[in-house]
Order: structure tokens, then C-alpha cells, then sequence
């Protein structure tokens, strides 16, 4: 039992290097993977200045003074190294605001790869090359040490949290998928199975996609979703000491236009959650120093937060999607040992999970949601594009002379 | 003596072996005073001057346009500027309307028709001027369906104007067993003419090829090995696939290169990855021009594994570029072509023990090269359209009276 119940807001900002229309002509002619014209509907640039516009700089705005409103406000943030870079290129603007953001000192930063890659999966020393890019990238532009861990799509198993326990981060964070949790909920703080030290919170899988995925839902029996109904739902949970709301940072804006009212929603949060004493705001590591574990975690399997299945069949799951991922990974010695920086870049940015997950023919059929965040007409051109580009980065290594 | 010819598509913009082989067949009747008009479903400007090329456009349509190289894809223009796209069926009816009454006003001796698509208006000119019809066969419904039944609509006309031809022409022995065997046509009435090629046709080379990957990989000791065609049963791509796969296994440094576009493409795409060879196989969808021709070029092998090809014209187009072929025994071309290796499309092994023979030894190829050349520089298609004129002669009624 406990007076105290925290909601723990998390946010995670990405976006990829998308391949542009790449096609065998272009193999071995030019190593230009992922700058499309800026009017083609692959364009970074082009999609980066209206993510910015719609989401980024309307959504920091809001949190700039829903935590000057609010003092007893915080949330986390994770943001890739990918995002960053194009942040800094096509929209400082937006950039500045997350500086704004992290500068209050109530928005903790969470670790996690720089290339938003699937890495740990298939290669631990390019793994932890890419988290310690990440590391030095968010202390220099945003001047913070993330001691909380998050893998990429947060997936997640027992290697992973002892790694992250023997890597010194005080907290990972996982999704909460009931074959897991069993008869128990995500609504604490648990700790890993092989490890000590390392906390690991869970996703509230429900409360989280009732704000990202139902809220603009009609047919949805709850809809509308209202602060204060929200806030009700968990006041209802007697025994519950955090609600791990983990979201893409694009639900407010983006997933979910202003249109569908997801700001005032994300406005009123706070005032409404925070009229009841005893309600509090916790960033991921202060839930982690307030609440003790009540239980140990055994996640022997992979598991992730997308589709019904939690696992990594969307990135990984048809022959397209597990040959090309594992023919990249297979340069990696002849890649590094090139030290050319611009190709060993190039390499890095094709590991991006997004690129996979283009290559999903998973319910492709049915026209959903990963159509909808694909920028390509089909997933075989996704994989035509990847395929061309991965040859061409042989063709370099054969320059480098070291391809037999 | 005046041909009225029906076909369905001319270079260059045409999805296969049919535009080529009418084209460059015309052209050489032409060289034997035969005074040909080529009758097109569309406009288009072919930059052709040894024969006329009218469109049969019904009235009140403006223009007729050709989109791609899907069969199936026609946007009809109107007179008053809206637009209609119609299926094959109804373009393939709307064609013998429209040549019927193109016919109304035209003097000519003989209709010599291409392929089931045009076979209709054949027959309804032959209702309306009771003059001869010659049906030229490239390929029938069986060989498009992969040696099943086809298409009953498809199948049907082939049945209907087998039977009231006056004459068939088939390209190759393959194609008139089949005939015989599916449409029971007796043998006597067909004639068995083989395509041909005419190296005049193929432009010169630039230097850099397009595809420089291949190339380089080549210097480092790859070889490569190519098909150009329509992704479809018809043309056993499954098979090369699988043969690919035991061809890698036993040569690593083999790279397959596949040219062309159809409903198998993201079959045959999957197929690649889930045999662990998606690395090596590349994909390049539908090429014309330059990327067409440097595919011919750059290739050590070119392979045709068509499961029934009545005729193929591309093996013979890849020796022109210097390479040499291995080509299913169920194609019209292994009839003509001596030195070229050849294999049952279903043999699967020993397609792989033929290519592999081939990237493992650059002798074989280059004496496999050397004399498929020698044969080549005595292909024409002069040989054909002279026999082509004969049966003109033959059915010529005002040379019978």
C-alpha cells in the first residue's frame, strides 16, 4: 500500500536516414543512400520540416509551460543520435526547443543507441560503439548523462539488463507484456532476473495506447479521453505506485493531429493529475530511487513494444528483413577496418531498425499501420532500395581493397 | 501484291519479343516488294519508312496510349477530352471494330495477323472482304500460362481462328506441336518459319556500362549471370532461382542479374532473400535502352529457363553483345541455335552443373562464344520472309485465277 503514485511520462524521438529511390544504376556510380529530392515523398529533409512543424516545436512549446505551470511536472525523453543530426541540419529551431526542454532540469534523458539499431542483437562491440556515441552526443548538444537505458524499439531480454546492469545504468525500461508480467501489472518498480543493481520499468501498455494509438478513435467506446477521466482511471488503482506512460514523442502532433484535441488533453494531464495529494510527476530515475523492486523479471525471449506479437517479427520476421539485416552486419570487420568515416557513417546509418521495418510484409495487405509509416509504395521496394545500397557499400569496400 | 498486317505492338514500345519480331520481320518483306500497311490498337511514332503504320482508332476517340508495357493498360482518350482505361477484352473487341471499319475503303490481297490479341479482327475482315487470313503464331495461351490450360477466353478464340485460317505460320516446331496437341489443327496446315535477327538493329555501346557494380566485381573475379524477360511462370525464373542457390554454394563468386518486370516480381524478390542469396541476386524491374543492352553485355552467361517458350528472341540478341546462353530444350530457339548449352527447364541440377561449368571456366565460355558468333553472322531474316512470301503466293487468289 502506498499514498504516493507517480505517473512516469516517457517520450522517445526518432527519425531515420530514409533511403531515397536507390536503384542499381546507382550501385558502384554515387554513394548518395539518403538524400532525396526535396519535393520526393522520401525527402528527410521534407519530412523533418513537417515533424518539426507539427509536432516538435507545437509539442515543446506546450511543455515549456506546462512545466512552468506546474511545478510538480517532469517527464523523460530519449532522442537518437539520427534525430539530432537532421535537428541540427534542417531545423535548430526545433532543436533549441529540445535544449529549452532539458535545461529546465525536470526532463531526465535516457540512453539508448545512436543509430537506433538493432545492434545488441547481432553485434555487441558495434552495440556499445553506438550507446557511447549516443552518450557523447547528448552531453554535448544537451549537456546531460543518461543513466536510464532503453534499447532500440524497447526490446529487451535478460542479456540486454545484464549488460545494462554491468554497463552501470541504474534503470532500463521494457515493455509491459502480460506473458511476461503474468498475474502482476507494470504499475511498479521490478528488477531483472541475473542482476542486482538495475531497476527495470515496464510500459503500461494500455494507459499508453489509450493517449498514442485510441484517443482520435471514434468507435472507441471511451472516446473522448478527457484529462480528468484519465486521471480518474488511475486514481482507481489502490495499490499501484507508477504508471509507465511510454510513447513515441510524435503521438502529440503528428500520430495525433491538433485537430483531434490530443494538446488540450496533454495540457490538462498535470493539473488534473496533480490535484490530489499524494500525485506526483517522476522522471524514470527518480521512480527508480523512490520505489523499491517488488519483484524479479525473467525475460529469456526478446520481447518489444510493436504489434500484437511484442517481438521483433516486424523488423525481423521475413527472409528479406533477416538476410539483409544479417548480410550488413556481416561487413562489419571489413567496414571498421577501412577507418573511412564516411562509409563506416553510411554503414551505421543502414542499420537503422526503420529500414527493416519498411521490409515488413506482416499484414501488408490489410494497408495498416506499418504502411502508414513507410515512405515506400510496397515493402519489396523498401528492400530493392536497402539491397542497392548494401552493394554499394561492397563496391567501397573493394576500393578499400578489403573485399576478395 | 498488298498485305494488310494486324498486329499489336512495335518497338519501341513494345513488352517483349513480339514488337521486335514483327518489326524486323516487315522490314525484311519489305526488301522483297511486298507492299505492307501495319495495323497498331495506338498511336505512337515508330520512325518507320519502309511500310505504313496506321492506327485503328474507334470513333470519337482521339488518341489511344499505351502506358508501360502492361498488356492490360490502355487510356482511350476522347474526342471531347475525357479519359476511359479499358481492359484487354474489351481493347482487343474494340480493335476488330475498329479495323472493320478501317477496312471499309482499303484494296489489299492478304490479312496477315500476330497473336490471338488481333485474331478477332482477322476473322471479321475475312467475314466482310472474303479475302485470305495468314495467322502468325509467336506464342499461344499455353505457353503464357505455363503449360496449363490458360485462360478459357484466350483459349477459345486461338480455337475458333485456328480453324478458319487459311493459313498458320508457327515460330518454331515447339510451337506447332503445340498447336497440333491443343488445338488438334492438322499438321499440314501450319508452317513452321523460325524468327530470326538482324544485327543491324542493335546500337552501338558506350563505354561505361551501367552497371558498374558488376564490373568491378567481375575484375575481382565474380562472373555474372543474366536473364532478361517478362517475370512470369512462363519464363522458369523459379527454377534459375533455386538452380542460383546451388550454383552459389558451389561458386560464391557467381552474381545473377535480373532484368524485367511482371506478377512474379515480388515472388521471385522473396524467393531470392528466403534462399539466402538476396546479396547476389539483383533486381533491376522493367529496362530499355541502354540498361537493357549493357545487361546483355556485361553478363558471362546469359540464361533463358523457360518453362515454354514458343520462339526467344534474347539469346540470340546476347550473343550480339558477345555473350554466350544456356536455354531451356522447351524453347524455339534451341532449334536454330547449335552452340549454346541447353537443358530441360525442369532439371534443376543440371542447369546448376551448366552454369557452374561456365563462371568456373572462362575457356568454356569463350569457345561457347567463338562459335555461337560464327552461327550468328549467317542468321537473317531473309531466309524467313522469303518463305514468308511464298505462302503469300500461295494464297494469293488473284494468282490462282
Amino acid at each position: 500500500m502506498t499514498d504516493t503514485k507517480a505517473i512516469v511520462l516517457y517520450l522517445h524521438v526518432h527519425q531515420p536516414y530514409r533511403i531515397r529511390h536507390y536503384t542499381v544504376y546507382d550501385t558502384a556510380h554515387n554513394h548518395n543512400y539518403f538524400e532525396a529530392p526535396y519535393e520526393d515523398r522520401r525527402s528527410n529533409e521534407r519530412i523533418l520540416h513537417k515533424v518539426a512543424e507539427k509536432s516538435y516545436l507545437a509539442t515543446n512549446t506546450r511543455l515549456m509551460a506546462m512545466l512552468a505551470e506546474n511545478p510538480g511536472f517532469k517527464l523523460s525523453i530519449s532522442i537518437t543520435g539520427t534525430i539530432i543530426e537532421q535537428l541540427e541540419r534542417w531545423s535548430p529551431q526545433a532543436l533549441k526547443s529540445f535544449q529549452d526542454l532539458f535545461n529546465t532540469g525536470r526532463v531526465e534523458i535516457v540512453a539508448e543507441t545512436y543509430h537506433h539499431s538493432l545492434a545488441f542483437f547481432y553485434s555487441r562491440a558495434e552495440f556499445e560503439m553506438q550507446v557511447e556515441m549516443h552518450k557523447k552526443k547528448v552531453q554535448e548538444v544537451f549537456g546531460q548523462t543518461p543513466r536510464v537505458f532503453r534499447n532500440t524499439e524497447l526490446s529487451y531480454n535478460n542479456d540486454l539488463a545484464v549488460w545494462a546492469d554491468r554497463a552501470g545504468y541504474k534503470g532500463i525500461l521494457t515493455e509491459g507484456w502480460d506473458p511476461i508480467l503474468d498475474w502482476r501489472t507494470s504499475n511498479f518498480v521490478y528488477r531483472p532476473t541475473y542482476t542486482n543493481q538495475i531497476r527495470l520499468l515496464m510500459k503500461n501498455y494500455k494507459l499508453s495506447d489509450d493517449i498514442a494509438f485510441r484517443f482520435g478513435n471514434h468507435d472507441w467506446a471511451e472516446f473522448p479521453l478527457t484529462a480528468d477521466k484519465f486521471s480518474h482511471w488511475l486514481s482507481e488503482d489502490e495499490n499501484a505506485t507508477n504508471f509507465n506512460l511510454f510513447m513515441d514523442y510524435e503521438t502529440f502532433g503528428e500520430h495525433n493531429w491538433h485537430e483531434s484535441g490530443i494538446f488540450g488533453f496533454l495540457e490538462h494531464l498535470p493539473k488534473e493529475w496533480l490535484k490530489t495529494d499524494g500525485h506526483s510527476f517522476m522522471t524514470v530515475s527518480e521512480v527508480i530511487d523512490t520505489f523499491e523492486p517488488v519483484d524479479v523479471i525473467d525475460v529469456p525471449q526478446t520481447i518489444t513494444w510493436a504489434d500484437t506479437e511484442r517481438d521483433l517479427s516486424a523488423w525481423l520476421g521475413n527472409p528479406m528483413q533477416s538476410t539483409s539485416i544479417q548480410q550488413l552486419y556481416d561487413l562489419q570487420d571489413r567496414v571498421i577496418s577501412t577507418k573511412d568515416l564516411a562509409l563506416i557513417e553510411d554503414w551505421r546509418r543502414l542499420q537503422t531498425s526503420d529500414h527493416f521495418y519498411y521490409m515488413c510484409t506482416k499484414y501488408f495487405n490489410d494497408g495498416d499501420i506499418h504502411a502508414y509509416f513507410s515512405p515506400y509504395e510496397t515493402p519489396y521496394e523498401a528492400y530493392i532500395n536497402f539491397m542497392n545500397a548494401y552493394r554499394d557499400i561492397i563496391y567501397r569496400l573493394t576500393e578499400h581493397g578489403v573485399m576478395t | 501484291m498488298k498485305i494488310l498486317m494486324l498486329g499489336w505492338e512495335l518497338p519501341p514500345h513494345n513488352s517483349g519479343g513480339l514488337g521486335t519480331a514483327c518489326l524486323q520481320l516487315c522490314r525484311a518483306l519489305s526488301r522483297q516488294d511486298i507492299d505492307l500497311e501495319f495495323v497498331l490498337p495506338y498511336d505512337a511514332d515508330h520512325g518507320i519508312d519502309f511500310m505504313k503504320v496506321t492506327p485503328a482508332q474507334p470513333q470519337g476517340v482521339a488518341s489511344v496510349i499505351r502506358s508501360g508495357i502492361a498488356y492490360d493498360s490502355y487510356k482511350y482518350v476522347n474526342e471531347d477530352g475525357s479519359e476511359e482505361w479499358l481492359n484487354i477484352y474489351d481493347q482487343v473487341a474494340l480493335y476488330e471494330e475498329s479495323v472493320a471499319v478501317l477496312v471499309e475503303e482499303k484494296e489489299f490481297d492478304i490479312v496477315h495477323a500476330h497473336d490471338w490479341l488481333t485474331f478477332r479482327a482477322a476473322l471479321r475482315v475475312k467475314a466482310l472482304k472474303n479475302c485470305p487470313i495468314i495467322l502468325h503464331v509467336h506464342s499461344i495461351e499455353a505457353d503464357r500460362a505455363g503449360s496449363s490450360f490458360g485462360n478459357p477466353l484466350v483459349h477459345e478464340i486461338e480455337a475458333t481462328s485456328f480453324a478458319l485460317a487459311d493459313r498458320i505460320i508457327a515460330v518454331s516446331q515447339h510451337t506447332k506441336n503445340c498447336i497440333m496437341r491443343e488445338y488438334g489443327v492438322p499438321g499440314d496446315k501450319i508452317e513452321v518459319i523460325h524468327n530470326s535477327i538482324e544485327g543491324g538493329d542493335i546500337a552501338p555501346l558506350s563505354d561505361e556500362n551501367a552497371y558498374k557494380y558488376l564490373e568491378v566485381m567481375r575484375t575481382l573475379g565474380y562472373r555474372v549471370v543474366v536473364n532478361i524477360g517478362r517475370l512470369t511462370i512462363q519464363k522458369g525464373l523459379t527454377n534459375l532461382l533455386l538452380s542460383a542457390k546451388e550454383v552459389i554454394e558451389r561458386a560464391p563468386k557467381t552474381l545473377f542479374l535480373i532484368v524485367g518486370s511482371g506478377d512474379q516480381y515480388y515472388e521471385l524478390l522473396t524467393l531470392a532473400a528466403s534462399l539466402g542469396i538476396g546479396d547476389k541476386v539483383l533486381f533491376t524491374d522493367f529496362q530499355r535502352g541502354k540498361n537493357l543492352r549493357d545487361a546483355y553485355k556485361v553478363a558471362d552467361l546469359f540464361v533463358m529457363p523457360s518453362v515454354s517458350e514458343p520462339f526467344g528472341l534474347t539469346p540470340l540478341e546476347a550473343i550480339s553483345f558477345g555473350t554466350p546462353s544456356l536455354v531451356s530444350k522447351q524453347s524455339g530457339v534451341s532449334e536454330v541455335l547449335r552452340n549454346s548449352l541447353k537443358v530441360d527447364y525442369w532439371d534443376i541440377d543440371e542447369m546448376t552443373n551448366q552454369i557452374v561449368s561456365v563462371v568456373l571456366s572462362d575457356s568454356l565460355r569463350d569457345e561457347l562464344m567463338r562459335n555461337c558468333a560464327l552461327e550468328y553472322n549467317k542468321l537473317s531474316w531473309h531466309d524467313a520472309s522469303t518463305k514468308v512470301t511464298q505462302i503469300y503466293r500461295d494464297h494469293h487468289v488473284g494468282a490462282r485465277s
